[in-house]
């Protein structure tokens, strides 16, 4: 077997598009878990795995798998594959040879520990889950409510007490109130009629309904329009002058 | 039954969690241990001998009144009670690495099994089976997970040390003494050259 078995084809085999995802979860819980049933499998010693062997059995594997896009399977494939180019260099016999798989065999062992610790567990889980606890309930439940201790009597003096403090809504009724535009524009035209300039206090009262000023200003406004007049203001939130314009006034 | 047994086995029955021992020893502040002991025990005698269809059980520290199991099938075909869905396989491999391993980071998980396991913590979590303990130390101080009470409770277990030791599963991490050795690289020599 060579290096090339996890060629660019790898990839192109596997199944694109839809497919292209799917993990085995019920199969192998991952790469890991697949080594050590391959180990199985192959019944070699866990110890002095043919790391060619193995290597080639996973890259095949997780291709009919369709795990070889999970990155997780992919990287254990380049670590086999690593260790299997690490075992090919030649080895001084005089130096200390450090095995380049025990860091592998170390890591099964320990997933292997922990597979056992899971039958454990697994067992106990189904033994407990054939026996039911008192209320059997996901979560302990609240407890209930203590029972009203309450006589007819206080309930009625309660409900008297409720409507007598809800006061009668109060009713406000709302009045429409039109505008008079061609009357303060009326007024406006026989304002200016007597002086050429004005002041907007001038020509609205204190006293003045809100509806009044409105129709004061829609009228000034109309008129300034119509070029009856000049709306001015020296400078902000000052009085504003109102003058006949003197275009119109020469006309 | 004495009185002592009688006043327990009401606690019992009104629970629905394991009651702790000192909890029990609340009931009654002039029993000792060992009267609350001896009471326990006749209700677990009183319910095995006689023959009920529940029993007593020592779980997470506490103390709990179960169903027997031979009486599941029908109370769950009666539509009584369910039994809770099973745990996933990543979720027993996750649990087990926590339990043994714990305080444990994520990444020490990962390590473990080789696979990544954000949403399973995430579930595990969820279902009050794990918690997180703590902070690491190290770089971005990463949290630390461990098993809770809920824990025992599932599986039934009176405390962690109910677990298997390291040193009891059949799986050794030492290496053990290199006999094989000889034979074995002969054979991995053989299939490096065949290959």
């Amino acid at each position: 077997m060579t290096i090339a078995s996890l060629d660019s084809r790898t990839y192109v085999d596997a199944p694109s598009g839809e497919g292209a995802f799917i993990v085995e979860l019920s199969a192998f819980s991952g790469p890991l878990d697949l080594l050590l049933s391959l180990i199985r499998e192959e019944q070699v010693d866990i110890y002095d795995i043919p790391i060619a062997r193995i290597c080639e059995q996973f890259v095949v594997r997780i291709r009919t798998l369709g795990l070889n896009e999970a990155a997780e399977y992919l990287e254990m494939a380049a670590r086999l594959l690593r260790i299997k180019a690490q075992m090919l260099l030649p080895r001084g016999a005089e130096e200390a040879w450090e095995d380049p798989r025990a860091e592998l065999v170390r890591r099964l062992l320990e997933y292997q520990q922990m597979r056992e610790v899971v039958d454990v567990l697994e067992r106990r889980g189904e033994e407990r889950r054939n026996q039911f606890a008192r209320a059997y309930l996901p979560t302990a439940p609240e407890p209930p409510q203590a029972p009203l201790a309450l006589s007819l009597a206080e309930l009625l003096s309660a409900v008297d007490r409720v409507l007598r403090a809800a006061k009668q809504p109060s009713m406000h009724e709302v009045v429409p109130r039109t505008l008079d535009v061609p009357g303060a524009i009326t007024i406006i035209r026989s304002v200016l009629a007597l002086r050429a300039r004005i002041l907007w206090t001038e020509i609205v009262e204190h006293t003045a309904e809100p509806w009044q000023i409105l129709s004061t200003l829609l009228g000034l406004l109309e008129l300034a329009k119509l070029g009856e007049l000049r709306v001015a203001q020296p400078k902000p939130f000052a009085n504003v002058e109102i003058s006949r314009d003197a275009a119109s006034e020469a006309a | 039954m004495t009185p002592l047994a009688k006043l327990l086995e009401a606690a019992l029955f009104a629970s629905a969690r394991p009651i702790a021992t000192d909890e029990l020893a609340a009931l009654d502040g002039d029993a000792s241990p060992a009267e609350l002991q001896s009471a326990l025990d006749e209700i677990r005698e009183h319910y095995d001998v006689e023959g009920h269809g529940v029993e007593l059980a020592e779980i997470g520290g506490g103390w709990q009144v179960l169903t027997r199991a031979e009486y599941t099938e029908a109370i769950e075909r009666a539509q009584l009670a369910s039994r809770p869905s099973r745990l996933s396989g990543a979720a027993l491999e996750t649990l087990a690495i926590i339990a043994y391993r714990q305080p444990i980071s994520r990444a020490e998980i990962e390590e473990i099994r080789g696979v990544a396991v954000g949403s399973v913590l995430k579930s595990l979590h969820e279902r009050g089976l794990i918690d997180v303990v703590g902070r690491a130390e190290g770089l971005g101080r990463p949290l630390l997970y461990g098993t809770t009470p809920v824990f025992l409770e599932h599986f039934a277990l009176r405390h962690l040390e109910e677990l298997p030791r390291s040193d009891e599963l059949a799986v050794a991490l030492h290496r053990p003494e290199p006999v094989l050795a000889d034979a074995a690289a002969s054979d991995d020599a053989q299939d490096e050259t065949g290959a």
